[in-house]
């Protein structure tokens, strides 16, 4: 069983069991090779439960696995100007936009919601891989802003979420400038006295990294994710040097002093909160089976 | 003697040709050949302003890395007194790809900070090609926290093809570097002023170019990736970096309509390289108007226009 059983009552749970994935589908693990029911992977929280490969989760499944009793209200998202550079390569910018759209379901790389984690309000905000490889555009950098912004807002701890291959070369120099403007959101937050928690999944890299995803007050990965500035094959391609076994995963560079900590996906939900509430000297949690939250929510997890 | 780039050899065949001429003259006397050299030289400068008038994209890049250009230590030395170079991040080493230091300019004490690519093989590799490493990021972040308690602009030289993609340096948190920067560029509240003075590449350049004002060499180029990188990645096709250094808009002239650039120094005909001293004289006198015009802002103006500016960049895409 997962922490569900432990937070929510099946009336709100019935709320976002409509989407759930049909379950006579199979995933393979990309690690160990074994074959996974969908259900039982989702509820896994999409580790695999043969060899604890942690696949990638979308932004949408993360919150539903995060806030309590999976509910949250999604944060508006300033819409940039679309294409700004009218970039084209094999195919034009709009167009690989609205394959990812389409295949994803989700507006752009990017999704912001708020609620509540173990009864302590946050937002969080979560970068979705599998939106053009979650790459850090100005819709990107909208979105941070517009997380820090709310969580400034409402006196609030932010808990972001990255994944992201890089830049979003399509938008050129635009996207580099997100670099800058994510970090003024992160010393805005900072400056307001609020936590701000990072947790890395793979993989994150390039500008990312080099930004928002490595200014937290906490950073926190997941196993073996990949996490780095310049990727392993361009450091191979460029200097030809060998690399050690495990090099730019989380747990390397944990030893290498740069994260806090890896945590297991299945523990990032109370660990979190735990951070949470400590940093602002709130109570500790409350275990065991919680009530529904006692405002009725402005809009249940689509 | 010019080290020609490769769509220059027409330019090098005819100034070749010149100069042959005239090496000819000087062995022969009886020979006279001024009048011939003279229509040559006229040839090779109608065609070196046409191959300048309209650079492309890919073509500005080549400038933009051409060894002759000045680079971060001849500006130094050019155009600041009492240089005095400070070293090392307190931790690890020190980075020669970052020089850093105390200076004054125009008499006014800096600090001044920027990438050294070397100018032969033995500084190159010394100079590590202007690629910094955690180390060259974290001693540019202690300088700019020195220069913000005792006051001093910061003034940086942006002259990199971007972070150096080492096994060390990443082990050592280049991003984390890069990332903290960043974040010092939009800490203090001093004047901040960047030049980009060659190539701005990537999280390398963004991590000093952070200022209030960014002023970028005619022919220099920034961006998020190299146009090779680019083309290798969206077009699977190294080869094909002309066509991404196009669509990149990596040029100062793209960049100034972005926003990204605040102005643009204008370079001598046939670029930096053709005449260094110009041209470090024109960086001297941008830095000197940026500088008065900054001096007479309010330290938590400065800080507050900087952290705005950067908000601000690309609400218009390149209909600004
Ligand atoms: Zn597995």
């Amino acid at each position: 069983m997962n922490w569900i059983s432990n937070y929510v009552r099946p009336k709100i749970n019935s709320l976002f069991s409509r989407r759930e994935t049909p379950d006579n589908l199979w995933t393979k693990c990309p690690e160990c090779g074994t074959m996974l029911f969908h259900r039982e992977l989702a509820e896994n929280l999409r580790v695999c439960t043969s060899c604890d490969h942690h696949m990638q989760i979308s932004p949408r499944e993360r919150f539903k696995a995060l806030f309590d009793g999976g509910i949250f209200t999604e944060i508006d998202v300033p819409e940039p100007v679309q294409d700004p550079l009218g970039f084209r390569d094999q195919k034009k910018y709009p167009d690989r936009l609205k394959a990812a759209q389409k295949a994803t379901g989700e507006k752009e790389a990017m999704l912001v919601a708020e609620g509540e984690i173990g009864r302590t309000p946050v937002v969080v905000a979560a970068q979705d891989f599998s939106f053009m490889g979650g790459s850090m555009g100005m819709y990107v950098g909208n979105a941070v802003l517009a997380a820090a912004r709310r969580a400034i807002d409402r006196k609030r701890p932010l808990i972001l979420f990255s994944a992201a291959g890089g830049a979003r070369m399509q938008e050129g120099i635009l996207s580099l400038m997100q670099m800058p403007r994510t970090t003024v959101a992160v010393q805005m937050l900072k400056e307001a006295g609020l936590p701000y928690i990072v947790v890395l999944t793979h993989p994150t890299t390039g500008g990312v990294t080099a930004s928002y995803a490595m200014l937290g007050d906490i950073q926190i990965a997941e196993p073996n994710a990949l996490i780095c500035f310049a990727g392993p094959r361009v450091i191979q391609q460029t200097i030809g040097e060998k690399l050690p076994e495990g090099f730019q995963r989380a747990e390397y560079l944990l030893d290498h002093g740069m994260l806090d900590r890896v945590t297991h996906r299945k523990n990032l939900r109370d660990e979190l909160i735990s951070i949470t509430r400590m940093l602002l000297r709130e109570t500790p949690p409350i275990k065991g089976d919680l009530a529904a939250p006692a405002q009725a929510p402005a809009e249940a997890g689509k | 003697m010019n080290n020609y780039l490769e769509f220059e050899k027409p330019l090098a065949e005819i100034e070749g040709k010149a100069e042959e001429l005239r090496a000819l003259a000087r062995a022969n006397e009886e020979m006279d050949v001024e009048k011939e050299a003279a229509a040559l030289d006229r040839k090779a400068e109608a065609l070196l302003r046409d191959l300048y008038a309209n650079l492309s994209p890919w073509r500005k890049c080549q400038v933009a890395r051409h060894p002759d250009r000045p680079h971060c230590k001849d500006y130094i030395d050019a155009l600041f007194t009492e240089f005095t170079s400070l070293a090392g991040d307190r931790n690890f080493a020190d980075d020669l790809a970052v020089m850093g230091g105390l200076a004054r300019f125009d008499g006014t004490p800096v600090m001044v900070i920027g990438h050294e690519k070397g100018h032969n093989t033995r500084t190159r590799i010394e100079r590590n090609f202007g690629m910094a490493r955690p180390e060259g990021y974290r001693k540019a972040i202690r300088l700019m926290g020195l220069a913000d308690r005792f006051g001093l602009p910061i003034i940086s030289l942006v002259d990199t093809v971007g972070a150096y993609p080492g096994k060390g340096a990443e082990e050592r948190g280049q991003s984390e570097a890069i990332a903290r920067s960043t974040e010092k560029c939009l800490q203090v509240k001093v004047p901040l002023i960047s030049i980009i003075i060659g190539e701005g590449g990537s999280g390398g350049a963004v991590a000093f170019a952070t200022a209030n004002r960014v002023a970028m060499l005619e022919h220099s180029v920034y961006t998020v990736i190299s146009p090779e990188g680019c083309a290798s990645i969206l077009w699977k096709d190294a080869e094909k970096m002309r066509e991404a250094a196009e669509a990149l808009r990596l040029t100062a002239q793209d960049l100034e309509r972005l926003g990204v650039a605040d102005m643009v120094i204008p370079e001598p005909l046939g670029g930096a390289q053709r005449d260094r001293e110009a041209t470090i004289r024109a960086v001297g006198a941008a830095i000197g108007r940026m500088l008065k015009e900054l001096q007479k802002k309010k330290p938590e103006q400065l800080l507050r226009e900087r952290r705005q500016k950067y908000l601000d960049i690309g609400a218009a895409g390149l209909a600004a």
